[in-house]
């Protein structure tokens, strides 16, 4: 009986797998619209008509990678934008937005600076929610007194990030991954920066970042395309109006310098567990590797439980609750990273598995099989990508920003399905560099990591780099 | 409520009950004002959305949902089993079979079963709370019939490897250094629960105390799957783009082979009548204060056996709101901003479990405020809401993020998946998310005012304080048990 169910599943199995190929043609990616208002602001829009709600995103190259000398002001201003605005305190805009059941919000990232509304599409909600919305884009007031305690918060979230050993890892890696590059500084700022701030600052930062010349508009949902031009339209003017017309693009981000030689950097900490993240600079946003560097990524550490170094480090050994890695493409070169955590002794140990790991999928690439595997996993599960008005409004948001082509949902799943292990291999080769990787480990007390037999080129570096010290 | 790994439940299920709750879509229409925006939409807003409903012979509920918007579909597996079903010293066991859940079986090996979910695209995970613990799959809606495959054949005929056990468990412990022993808020957490709880299961921590992961044995977990891993103890849920009648005969088909099997008698373990106030303090390497308190509060549960008005839980959840539903809502507009206390501060009502629980409030002391003046603060509050009523603008406010909620979390068919599968294993029936809306639309200010006089009682208040200490010493983290 058992070996009849045995056979049994393996050819549904296969049926499955001929289902699989048709089906993958029949589903259609969401339709996206694009036009220009006449100001010239790129509108991004997908319709959605099943629920009666919609979503607006606004895009600017706007994030902490364009705060300069002042790290902490692309956050500080998005977090500004609903304490006041056409003469309407923090609390009259609130209950603007909550009384028409309306969810505002704001992100600063490194590349982008984001301001987001999810309303209702009912007309007395959706006049109430996106009325307020004009306001705080088209008319912001920054109140000093305001900025005063969103400086006070800012320096909280400071204090909270220390006490939080993953957050500590996570600043160490950018800063010491990216040095003098933009990219290195932190988006929530430093103590000396939040201090330093002035309301002038993010006034001056608002008026010339966010306007019509450095920003996307994404619109997704239960909104014909003629109410999507109007809405689109007035936001463009909202735009306009703060600035004083139409401003100009943000100057491009510098490149990012390739990493010469390896280096740890380990910062003690009082914690149970290190945690460990590996990498270098990885790709970008558009880039003719992307497709390749992500789909070998996923045999490597991108796939959850099929992964290697899942299997390596959990399955096998149980060293870890969560290894990954991935690459973040951004704007420019974005990070390639690796990370586990782990209880202090075993810190040793588990760096030299997962490196043991990336080395030889570095050299050697993934096999036909796992390729196979993973082209499967990626390609099935594609209607999961677009399937709620969240997912859709992510994606145009992303392809709006950063310039990629319409069809890119489209093409997806051909792009993936047309790569080849000779391909990945070679991106590999040329795009990683295990000798040169950067390697943060947070936790443990000084020296505690330098105790295994069997020391990699990594760690023999970090003696050295203590050294300079 | 804790996952096997990180993921996009994670994020979904924090999210679960608050303000943006469960409803029926009728409701939405109810509180138009005529004025929709294309009234083509009419159709669908009136329309309510149907629960399909059957139970296999073996006691096996299932529930289906359709949602048509695009080709896939969330299939979740429940079992009414989690912490809560607990002893003391087996701490954190429904949470390690979870993992245990993903070993093999004697048709699929170890890892295979990953291999398969992969191969169909499918996003798999589970998570463990502590009424229940749930594995799930999202996936295009053809690929249907693989995953229930999988899901039954693990139900009752998973092998329990002592080696693959060892390395799990310390899986688990590493889970537990990383999602408690390492962050201030979440240890100070888990003490207060054990603190403000004498006998009740929720006590304890849905991961289990480091001792008692010391402790477990493979044994352990296979003699609880015996138990409790039963058609009879599970309820099947099924939303998205797929034809209920055809789900049914799947479910028929793969879970209808297995008997029912005698569950083992659930003790009541209703918490002893709490006598006055209680306070602890938890001094840990932290750079902030950190400020939680709790009063004993009946659940939906105890409406629903009668215990207290039905109205009564829906009050406790609009009055949670008041405090702390948005940015408008009273600790974000008095406290936060207004008197600048709190950094930041929250309230919610956990109200949907199995058992009764409590009103928790938190807080963060803003700069330079002493966590007694943010204990002050938040307490006047609480007693405003049992002096004064509270404002038609407010509850308003209150009622349209309701609607508005109902909306948007339709909006993933995991989010609505999780509520009609977590409703039906506390206890409390999918029919709660067709009460929701009406019920909380007909509460009143005078209400809210009755539920503060009546349970926000000093004496059934727990506090816990966090007080930071230096971070360059050498501390014994509480987590370490040796």
């Amino acid at each position: 009986m058992l070996t009849n169910a045995l056979k049994c599943r393996t050819i549904k199995f296969l049926l499955l797998l001929t289902l699989l190929l048709s089906s993958r043609i029949l589903y259609a990616a969401p339709k996206i619209e694009h036009w220009k208002t006449a100001d010239g602001l790129p509108v991004y829009y997908v319709h959605v008509p099943e629920l009666p709600m919609f979503d607006l995103r606004l895009t600017f190259a706007a994030g902490s990678a364009y705060d300069g000398d002042k790290p902490g002001v692309s956050s500080l201003t998005t977090g500004m934008l609903d304490k006041g605005a056409a003469g309407k305190n923090a609390d009259q805009i609130a209950e603007s937005f909550e009384s028409a059941g309306a969810q505002f919000s704001t992100d600063s990232a490194r590349d982008m600076a984001t301001i987001s509304l999810r309303s209702l599409t009912l007309q007395e909600q959706m006049d109430k929610s996106l009325n307020t919305w004009l306001e705080v884009i088209g008319k912001p007031d920054f109140p000093q007194m305001d900025f005063a305690r969103l400086k006070k918060q800012a320096l909280i979230g400071l204090q909270a990030q220390k006490q939080d050993p993953g957050s500590v890892a996570q600043k160490a890696f950018y800063k010491n991954l990216y040095g003098d590059h933009p990219y290195a500084s932190p988006p929530s700022g430093t103590e000396q920066s939040i201090n330093a701030m002035t309301v002038d600052d993010l006034k001056n930062f608002y008026k010339q970042f966010f306007v019509v010349n450095n920003a996307q508009l994404a619109i997704v949902g239960d909104l014909k395309r003629h109410d999507a031009e109007n809405i689109a339209t007035q936001i463009s003017k909202a735009l306009k109006s703060h600035a004083g017309g139409i401003g100009k693009k943000a100057a491009d981000i510098p490149p990012v310098k390739p990493l010469t030689e390896a280096r740890t950097v380990h910062i003690p900490f009082q914690s149970a567990q290190a945690h460990v993240m590996i990498g270098q600079p990885g790709d970008k946003r558009g880039d003719k590797d992307y497709f390749t560097l992500y789909l070998g990524n996923h045999t490597l550490g991108g796939s959850g439980f099929t992964s290697r170094l899942m299997k390596e480090i959990r399955v096998k050994r149980g060293l870890s609750y969560s290894v990954y890695s991935y690459f973040i493409p951004m704007r420019e070169l974005g990070p390639f990273l690796l990370g586990l955590q782990t209880k202090v002794s075993q810190t040793d140990q588990a760096i030299k598995v997962a490196r043991k790991e990336l080395e030889k999928f570095q050299k050697e690439g993934p096999s036909e099989e796992e390729i196979k595997a993973s082209k499967l996993n990626i390609t099935g599960g594609f209607p999961l990508r677009t399937a709620s008005n969240d997912d859709i409004i992510g994606y145009i948001a992303m392809i709006g920003f950063y310039g990629l082509p319409l069809d890119y949902l489209d093409t997806f799943t051909k792009t993936i399905n047309s790569i080849t292990r000779e391909q990945i291999i070679d991106a590999y080769q040329r795009r990683l560099h295990p000798d040169k990787m950067l390697t943060v480990i947070v936790g443990g007390e000084s020296g505690d990591n330098q105790s295994g037999e069997n020391k990699t080129a990594a760690q023999n570096e970090s003696k050295k780099e203590k050294a300079k010290q | 409520m804790i996952t096997r790994s990180l993921s996009l439940a994670t994020l979904l299920l924090v999210a679960l009950f608050p303000v943006a709750s469960p409803a029926a879509q009728q409701h939405l229409a109810d509180s138009q004002t005529g004025k929709l925006a294309q009234p083509d939409k009419q159709a669908i807003n009136t329309s309510k959305p149907k629960v399909f409903e059957a139970t296999l012979k073996n006691g096996m509920k299932v529930l289906v949902k359709q949602d048509k918007r695009a080709p896939v579909a969330v299939i979740q597996v429940w079992y009414k089993i989690g912490t809560s079903y607990e002893h003391e010293g087996i701490t954190g066991l429904s949470h390690a079979l979870e993992h245990m859940m993903f070993k093999g079986t004697k048709k699929h090996k170890s890892g295979e079963f990953e291999k398969l979910v992969s191969a169909i695209g499918a996003r798999n995970n589970a998570f463990t709370s502590q009424d229940y613990t749930a594995y799930y799959e999202v996936l295009a809606n053809d690929k249907l019939d693989t995953v229930m495959e999988i899901e039954a054949d693990r139900m009752r005929n998973l092998v329990f490897d002592p080696e693959e056990f060892k390395k799990e468990i310390e899986v688990v412990k590493e889970e537990r250094r990383w999602r408690t022993d390492d962050k201030p808020a979440s240890l100070t957490r888990e003490q207060f629960n054990a603190v403000a709880f004498l006998n009740s299961p929720y006590r304890s921590p849905v991961i289990g105390w480091m001792v008692d992961l010391e402790g477990m044995k493979v044994k352990d977990a296979f003699d609880w799957y015996k138990k409790w891993y039963t058609p009879n103890n599970a309820t099947l849920v099924v939303v998205g783009d797929v034809d209920p009648q055809q789900v049914f005969a799947m479910a028929k088909k793969y879970f209808g082979v297995y008997k029912r099997n005698e569950l083992p008698e659930i003790k009541a373990r209703t918490e002893v009548k709490q006598l006055g106030p209680r306070h602890l303090t938890v001094k840990l390497p932290a750079k902030l204060a950190n400020l939680r308190m709790g009063f004993k509060t009946p659940g939906m549960i105890s409406a629903k056996q009668g215990k207290v008005e039905k109205w009564e839980p829906y009050a406790l959840e609009v009055l949670a709101n008041i405090l702390d539903g948005g940015d408008s809502a009273r600790f974000a507009k008095n406290l936060v901003r207004g008197k600048e206390i709190a950094a930041s501060a929250s309230a919610g009502y956990y109200g949907y479990g199995r058992l009764p629980n409590m009103l928790v409030i938190t807080g963060v002391p803003a700069k330079g405020v002493e966590t007694k003046t943010l204990q002050k603060a938040l307490l006047d509050e609480v007693e405003k809401l049992k002096t004064e009523l509270v404002d038609e603008k407010e509850l308003a406010r209150v009622k349209a993020q309701v609607v508005a909620g109902e909306v948007y979390e339709r909006d993933s068919i995991q989010h609505v998946a999780t509520l009609l599968g977590s409703l039906e294993s506390v206890g409390l029936g999918h029919q709660l998310m067709d009460e929701y809306v009406p019920e909380i639309m007909a509460v009143t200010a005078e209400q809210v005012r009755k539920v503060a006089k009546k349970y926000l009682l000093e004496d059934q208040l727990t506090v816990a304080e966090l007080i930071p200490q230096a971070m360059d010493k050498k501390t014994n983290k509480a987590g370490d048990a040796h």
